[in-house]
């Protein structure tokens, strides 16, 4: 069940989008959720959505996987649509009862919105899926750089991402063993009020938080034994070089992004 | 040709205890001298300081008193660091907490990484130490889908590419199932017995010890005995006033001379105590 959780995973493939540059993902993800903001009709949408699925079919990633990763924002998304559809104020009214209107307006803005975090959502997660931890980390600190000048902790940072990320499978299949354990013991987590569940989650928790400080200090020391000591005079097996994919890339996206604000200049 | 790896004199080592606690110290004067390119094997029972043994060899934790001398550097000097811990190399109990990445390959290059090794160098490294430990076919996967043997061998890639000429292990098949221990084992006899590695092996497993060319008996932060492994587990009644077993073969044979019969007690491969039993039977 937990096990299901795709968060911040990566599958390991040798596609055109495996090899990209991970700033260059970096930066494309970025421009493509600028263009997901710009993006006004049903037209841009299109554009976009064509793009995506594009990117999709080169990664190789099944969609069934990367529509999953949608299931724990369907909450969200559906509410933030319905709001749109109820407090969307329009001219167009096609259904009104009670102290309800739907406008085409707020069908219109209803729909733009969850198109909009759907592809935002699978866009940031293609990313993951086709960048190992450490490579998006690497692309990261390079990107960032800059801000070491203004003493930003860089390396600092991406290092507790990529283990963040290396620890999200190993927390989540201990999560679940604890869970069975405590059932095991009759713990109840599927009934009762909101109060009595969010009770039932301390016995998952505490442990849960004990034994990642545990291995927190193992993990620090395993590092100290393999001669980590910061990011000062460090190397990398890979280093990061752009290559010819990527300025296709980039050109791509640049396209992609050129596309979308002339359609928004022409009210498409 | 037998230089001494570790050198350790009149070791006093204490943890920092608590407030208005007295610490007890877990050394009290060890003295300990490991051989170039020998496997060691330290038992003993819990808590009576194999670990902060380990840690003491590499420079994790620096003695209260007296010295650790690891390839002629000692360990309190903080400008070797890097170069102690560059030579002795650590591998853990728990494979999942030592693993950095999520990729195999990217893990093993950790240590040249920090290291400073050209990129090409690495590459070179990271092909290699996988090759050594039999997991260069899975470089390209993620660890945490992998069995505890093989993440374990992972670990030991992981310090291979560092390039030491010791190897400490606390426990490193503790958490494994047989055919993951097997895995392990063999892969450490085989860095030893090949490129004359130093291997320091902790273990309670005494089946695992008796491969080993010297066995170390501790109790309670002392050495109680040191020798070939035929030697100290021939010593059965030693083992056990110190709540420790030796392995099967010895206790077999130990046993069967309590009966009445005379067996020499250092056949410990279930082989050789098999050729004694039948020799012993044959008449
Ligand atoms: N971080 C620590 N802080 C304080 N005391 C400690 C710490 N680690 C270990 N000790 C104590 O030091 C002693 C030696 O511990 P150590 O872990 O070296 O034993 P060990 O032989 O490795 O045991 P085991 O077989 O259980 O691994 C024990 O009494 C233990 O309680
Ligand atoms: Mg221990």
């Amino acid at each position: 069940m937990l096990k299901d959780i795709t968060l911040g995973q990566y599958f390991p493939g040798d596609t055109a989008l495996h090899r990209l540059d991970p700033r260059t993902k970096t930066i494309l993800v970025i421009v493509y959720i600028v263009a997901l903001f710009l993006a006004v009709s049903y037209v841009s949408y299109a554009v976009l959505l064509a793009a995506l699925a594009a990117a999709i079919a080169v990664s190789k990633v099944r969609p069934k996987v990367l529509l999953k990763s949608l299931k724990p924002i369907l909450i969200l998304m559906v509410l933030t649509a319905v709001l749109n559809l109820f407090y969307t104020r329009g001219t167009d009214v096609l259904v009104s009862f009670w102290i309800i209107t739907i406008t085409r307006e707020g069908l219109e803005n209803a729909v733009f919105m969850l198109l909009r975090i759907a592809m935002l959502i699978l866009g940031t997660f293609l990313l993951t899926y086709t960048t190992s931890p450490i490579s998006l980390t690497d692309g990261l600190e390079r990107l960032l750089r800059p801000l070491k000048k203004i003493r930003v902790p860089v390396h600092e940072l991406s290092m507790m991402m990529c283990i963040a990320l290396r620890f999200i499978p190993t927390l989540l299949e201990e999560t679940d063993k604890i869970i069975s354990a405590q059932k095991a013991r009759g713990a109840d987590f599927e009934t009762g009020n909101l109060i009595r569940r969010a009770k039932a989650l301390i016995p998952i928790l505490v442990p849960l938080f004990i034994s990642s400080f545990r291995r927190a200090d193992e993990l620090a020391t395993a590092m100290e034994c393999r001669c980590y000591h910061g990011g000062e005079g460090r190397t990398k097996m890979k280093e990061l070089r752009y290559a010819r994919a990527d300025a296709i890339a980039f050109a791509l996206g640049g396209a992609l992004l050129a596309v979308t604000i002339v359609l928004r200049t022409m009210g498409l | 040709m037998s230089n001494t790896a570790f050198t350790i004199q009149n070791l006093r080592f204490s943890y920092p205890g608590a407030e208005d606690m007295p610490d007890t110290p877990v050394f009290d004067g060890l003295n300990l001298t490991i051989e170039e390119g020998s496997f060691v094997a330290v038992v003993g029972h819990n808590g009576c300081g194999k670990s902060t043994l380990a840690k003491l060899l590499n420079a994790v934790l620096l003695p209260c008193g007296g010295s650790v001398i690891a390839y002629g550097m000692d360990t309190k000097d903080e400008k070797l660091l890097l170069a102690i811990r560059k030579r002795v190399g650590m591998v853990f109990q728990n494979p999942d907490n030592q693993i950095v990445s999520n990729v195999v390959e990217e893990d093993v290059a950790f240590a040249p990484e920090n290291l400073g090794v050209e990129p090409a160098e690495i590459r070179k490294r990271v092909d290699d130490a996988l090759r050594r430990v039999g997991m260069y076919e899975y470089r390209n996967h993620a660890p945490h889908l992998l069995s505890g043997g093989q993440k374990q061998r992972i670990a030991i890639a992981g310090v291979l590419a560092m390039q030491p000429k010791c190897i400490v292990l606390d426990e490193p098949t503790a958490m494994l199932d047989p055919q993951g221990r097997k895995e392990v084992l063999e892969t450490i006899e085989r860095l030893c017995r090949e490129s004359g590695m130093t291997v320091v092996l902790i273990t309670h497993h005494m089946d695992e010890a008796i491969r080993a060319d010297r066995v170390i008996v501790m109790t309670s932060g002392k050495v109680i005995a040191d020798g070939k492994p035929g030697e100290v587990f021939s010593r059965v009644e030693l083992l056990r006033e110190n709540r420790l077993t030796a392995p099967d073969t010895a206790q077999l044979l130990y046993e069967l001379n309590r009966e009445g019969y005379s067996l020499a007690l250092d056949a410990l491969s279930p082989e050789a105590c098999a050729q004694t039993l039948a020799k012993a039977f044959k008449v």
